[in-house]
């Protein structure tokens, strides 16, 4: 009897084992002989009677795949984009269609090996499998515009009187050597010094954000201001990596040149900046997204103030604000309203997420609408700027709210829109190069073991170029 | 004479109080990290962030619900992964590193020394080293975001082919086998219904064993899956500790490590007996 | 007579029979891959971007590569340091474990709870474990939070933002881990001591120190070289605790980095030239350990 038993249960582990591999590859090869005529019949309707769009929709792919590394852009689709219902898994539907969002931590180039296995397989994937949207950030957005695997928007339907309205640079970033426009945002990302009003008022007096400005409008007034911070027990930024952004957005050329590996001056000021800052105890020795970083967002923080481009301010900073993360986001609920922003000692972008139609798609139509509501579409960006005080890319629509009585309740009144409008057209994207994510990562680490003490500044700058050849075997320097 | 023995009886006293302090502070160190794990599952993020508690908080549920109802971390999924892949693992290395053992030990053939030499031999190159080689083939088979690569190899397990060895060194006389030839049994048939049931012992062990390895497993299959729904719960924890955005709830992050420690642990405690005699069993001799 | 040798060679075929999963299995996934890694350190094969570079065949320049830079040797260092600072208090303690446990007259009370305790952080996830470190010894974790409490420390240790706070976080992990394992296999090697050598060796006057030196030593030998090579080739391998512990980055100053952690990184970059001839280097000082450790102990004992 004991016998049987075992032998059954060998026999039922086994098959369960095998029918989890089997029945992965099952589901792939049914749906191919499936999707394939359906998909062809598409072809043969557009070419033989121009159908009707409703038709043409019905007959695209049934999974629409969208790889991207967090959960900013599915918030937005969730609330933004017409008929988009949530599943509740991770996955949603708009009309027939299942929405599978393929999230990969952008971390270590991680998000960018996963899409590329993707784009690289793309031609040989089932149609159920092939992306259909993929987002960039602008730290490596070359790296997939110079290629085909990214759409030309105009071939989705696009046109360019749909993205008159969009920032410039919004588009220049997103423009091939031939001048293709291969994708398009919802959003732009000026930089701004955001600032906690209580604290101002301790220290500075004040928390009206154009006197703060005037005190830290350069960097020998916002150390000055440093040195006032700690002297009442606070720290002028948390960690490290805070005004990095702020020098090396302002650098002379980009971080690759003809296959070499170049740092610039800019950067090295950094560098000297952050060592003097940590020695003298003006920050709180934290690195970009650790959990003393984030605590020093949040309400038993101590620390005056953050660098941050507009998603900062409406996705993370009020993110880390609250002390009940499930009640509702507002005043009263942590330090929600107690921020506010102001210009800082330098201009400055940071990040920036573009969308990106793959070649190949079977989803074309469903692309461009998303596409265009999103990003094109000025009444939806007005409403996203009003309701979640991201800045959207929309200048027209910008420029309206920035001289309306808007006012965010997170930065305790203000029309931080007026702010952002005034610096969104100075950004210059004129200096990124398609390594900039694994340069800036590499950096801030290496240099971090400089900030703690444990190298001299030759030998994080030479942990610094070891690491980028290992990340990219292609780079010298 | 009586005084000397007295003071050594004393001696012994203090000794064995020592002894157990230090016994003690060592279940304190093996402890203590799981109890700050259990106490800050049950505890919200900003409660987490206030610093070190005694006593258990209130959000044990919210953060089991919280989790359970994150997209973007499928644990349920993660574990469901995990556990078929660390069950087929345990059944096919026990049965078959039985069988290789059975070859070995029962059978005289030519080459039968160079072949447990060998056998030998590659027990001592690690895994790691053919990584590259493995992934390529793989993907060149088509067996990414599949579990066989990640099953089937251990079918050819030294490490647990050496200690079935051993044990049916001790436990498994030539003379049962032949008694069952004289039966008439095939020989197949008579490894299943004659060997394996005398193996029971040292294979409950080994299950054990290669059942946790493989659950505990993160080097290959990190490189083997990458799709959200084929992710095994390391893979998962390790994405916890690289993802910005997962790290805004901090009673989450302790909920899923939680998640991924207690149950094997109770599993653990109650078959602990076994286990820690098991671990003597086939190396006593080696 | 006839008989039973046509059955003797009837039975030997099985033997070959039973061989053929193993090796069947082996072949394909071990052997070929082994094979074809070291066939692609010769190659310069990488992906730039989206566009795959090779493979060209190059020689032995990935080699020169990687020796040309110091990082090697360091990274090497760095897994045996780590290894040690594991290893030397998890022989140490579980020595002094083994003997307390095996020693009658000391009467311990509840030794299979403490077995029972010991052992378990062997059975724990290592990511998770690693994980869990990672979050209770943080700057403003509960650790730092219980030593400032306690007056130990007046402000939080930075753990990992220190060389030796690091790296001693990965050795108490994997002390932890397998101390009590060392312990039990240890145990059942004293109990396998004639209880009469033992004493004798007290009716002549020998201390317990002496004892132990002269009589238990030298026949835990077999234990001790089984327990050495399991732990060192497994300290070779070393990867998922400081991996998940330092996000890969092996900091502060690489200091952290072990040899599979780097070879990690260029399967990473998917650079399969460099990651293969670290595969070779890597066998080649495996096979060398091994069988160094294997004669060199064998000897001894004949």
């Amino acid at each position: 009897m004991k016998k049987k038993l075992l032998s059954l249960l060998l026999a039922t582990m086994m098959i369960l084992g095998l029918l989890a591999g089997c029945s992965k590859s099952g589901e792939e090869t049914s749906t191919d002989p499936e999707k394939a005529p359906v998909e062809n019949g598409t072809e043969d309707a557009k070419q033989g009677n121009d159908s009707k769009e409703e038709a043409v929709e019905v007959n695209e792919g049934k999974v629409f795949n969208i790889y991207c590394w967090n959960t900013e852009f599915q918030d937005r689709v969730k609330a933004y984009y017409p008929g988009y219902t949530d599943n509740g898994d991770g996955t949603g539907k708009i009309g027939d269609i299942a929405v599978n969002w393929v999230i990969t931590p952008s971390d270590d180039n991680a998000y960018q090996n996963a899409l590329d296995a993707a784009l690289l397989a793309q031609a040989d994937a089932a149609d159920d499998e092939k992306v259909d949207l993929f987002l960039i950030e602008a730290d490596y957005a070359l790296k997939y515009i110079n290629t085909d695997y990214a759409m030309d928007v105009e071939e989705i339907g696009l046109t360019a009187d749909d993205m008159k309205d969009q920032y410039q640079y919004t588009k220049d970033i997103v423009t091939d050597s031939n001048g293709k426009i291969r994708g398009t945002t919802w959003q732009a990302t000026p930089g701004l010094f955001a600032y906690r009003r209580s604290i101002a008022n301790d220290v500075l007096g004040t928390d009206d954000p154009a006197e703060v400005q005037k005190r830290i409008s350069n960097w020998d007034d916002f150390n000055a201001v440093a040195e006032e911070m700690k002297s009442k027990g606070y720290t002028m930024l948390s960690g490290y990596d805070d005004a990095y952004r702020t020098f090396s957005n302002n650098v002379a050329g980009p971080w690759v040149q003809d296959g070499k590996v170049i740092v610039d001056d800019n950067l090295m000021k950094w560098v000297d900046q952050t060592k003097e800052f940590t020695d003298k105890g003006y920050n709180n020795k934290t690195s970009l997204w650790s959990d003393g970083w984030a605590k020093d967002q949040g309400p038993d923080g101590k620390t005056f103030g953050f660098f941050y481009s507009t998603w900062g301010i409406n996705f993370t900073l009020m993110g880390y604000s609250l002390a009940d993360s499930d009640a509702e986001a507002t005043v009263g609920n942590g330090i929600y309203g107690d921020w506010a922003v102001t210009e800082g000692p330098a201009p400055f972008y940071w990040g920036g997420t573009w969308i990106c139609a793959a070649t190949g798609t079977d989803n074309p139509s469903l692309v461009k609408d998303i596409m265009y509501t999103l990003t094109c579409d000025a009444d939806t960006m007005k409403k996203i700027t009003q309701e979640t005080q991201d800045y959207t890319n929309n200048q027209k629509a910008m420029e309206e709210i920035a001289n309306s009585d808007f006012q965010s309740e997170f930065l305790g009144g203000q029309n931080h829109i007026a702010l952002f409008a005034s610096a969104a057209p100075k950004i210059d994207m004129s200096n990124i190069s398609p390594y900039d994510q694994g340069c800036n990562e590499e950096f801030q680490s290496a240099f971090k073991d400089y900030f703690d003490g444990n190298v001299t500044k030759e030998d994080a700058l030479q942990n610094f170029y070891d690491n980028i050849v290992i990340k990219y075997p292609e780079l010298t320097y | 004479m009586m005084e000397k023995e007295r003071s050594g009886v004393a001696g012994l006293k203090i000794k064995r109080a020592l002894i157990h302090i230090v016994l003690i502070l060592l279940t304190i160190i093996c402890l203590l990290p799981f109890y700050i794990l259990l106490i800050n599952s049950t505890r919200n993020h900003v409660d987490i962030q206030k610093g070190f508690s005694i006593l258990p908080g209130k959000a044990f549920l919210k953060n089991f619900q919280n989790l359970m109802s994150n997209p973007n971390l499928p644990v349920l999924r993660g574990i469901f992964n995990s556990f078929i892949v660390a069950s087929g693992s345990a059944v096919l290395t026990t049965y078959f590193s039985s069988l290789t053992a059975y070859a070995i030990h029962a059978y005289d053939f030519k080459g039968k020394k160079t072949i447990f030499t060998f056998i030998l031999m590659i027990m001592m190159v690690p895994t790691q080293v053919s990584a590259l080689g493995f992934v390529d083939l793989m993907r060149d088979m088509n067996l990414t975001n599949n579990f066989i690569p990640l099953i089937a190899p251990s079918i050819a397990a030294p490490v647990v082919f050496f200690f079935m060895k051993q044990y049916m060194e001790s436990a498994l006389p030539i003379e049962i086998v032949e008694a069952g030839r004289i039966d008439g049994a095939h020989e197949f048939r008579a490894f299943n219904t004659i060997v394996l049931p005398i193996m029971k012992p040292a294979i409950a062990v080994q299950a054990i064993f290669a059942f946790t390895s493989s659950w505990n497993n993160y080097f290959i299959p990190s490189l083997i899956l990458d799709k959200k729904d084929m992710k095994t719960l390391p893979i998962l924890i390790a994405q916890l500790r690289s993802a910005d955005f997962l790290k805004f709830d901090m009673g989450q992050v302790y909920m899923m490590i939680a998640i991924s420690i207690f149950p094997v642990m109770i599993v653990y405690f109650l078959v602990s007996k076994s286990i820690v005699q098991g671990v003597a069993l086939g190396s006593v001799k080696g | 007579m006839i008989k039973k040798k046509t059955s003797c060679i009837k039975y030997t075929k099985w033997g070959y029979i039973f061989l053929i999963p193993f090796f069947l299995v082996y072949t394909v996934f071990s052997l070929i891959p082994l094979i074809s890694t070291f066939y692609n350190s010769f190659f310069e094969n990488y992906m730039s971007g989206l566009t795959q570079v090779g493979p060209n065949f190059v020689g032995l320049a990935n080699y020169n590569g990687l020796f040309e830079n110091t990082n090697l040797l360091k990274f090497t260092q760095n897994t045996l340091i780590m290894w040690l600072m594991g290893f030397i208090p998890q022989i140490c303690v579980s020595l002094l474990l083994a003997a307390w446990f095996t020693n009658i007259r000391l009467k311990i009370r509840g030794k299979q709870f403490f077995k029972v305790i010991i052992y378990m952080p062997n059975l724990i996830m290592a990511a998770a474990f690693s994980m869990l470190f990672f979050a209770i010894f943080s700057d403003i974790g509960p650790i730092n939070d219980l030593l400032m409490r306690l007056g130990i420390l007046d402000e939080p240790f930075r753990f990992l933002s220190s060389v030796g706070g690091t790296r001693g976080l990965v050795a108490l992990m994997n002390f932890l881990m397998w101390f009590g394992n060392t312990t039990i296999l240890l145990m059942a090697g004293m109990m396998g001591i004639d209880v009469s050598l033992f004493e004798a060796a007290e009716v002549d006057g020998a201390k317990a120190f002496e004892i132990f030196r002269m009589i238990t030593m030298p026949l835990l030998r077999p234990i001790f070289i089984y327990v050495l090579i399991t732990s060192l080739i497994g300290g070779i391998q070393m990867f998922d605790v400081p991996q998940i512990l330092t996000n890969g980055s092996g900091s502060p100053n690489n200091s952290s980095m072990t040899l599979i952690m780097y070879l990690n990184k260029h399967l990473y970059s998917k650079n399969y030239g460099m990651a293969g001839a670290l595969s070779v280097i890597l066998f080649i000082c495996t096979a060398v350990l091994s069988l160094l450790i294997y004669f060199k102990f064998t000897k001894k004992e004949n």
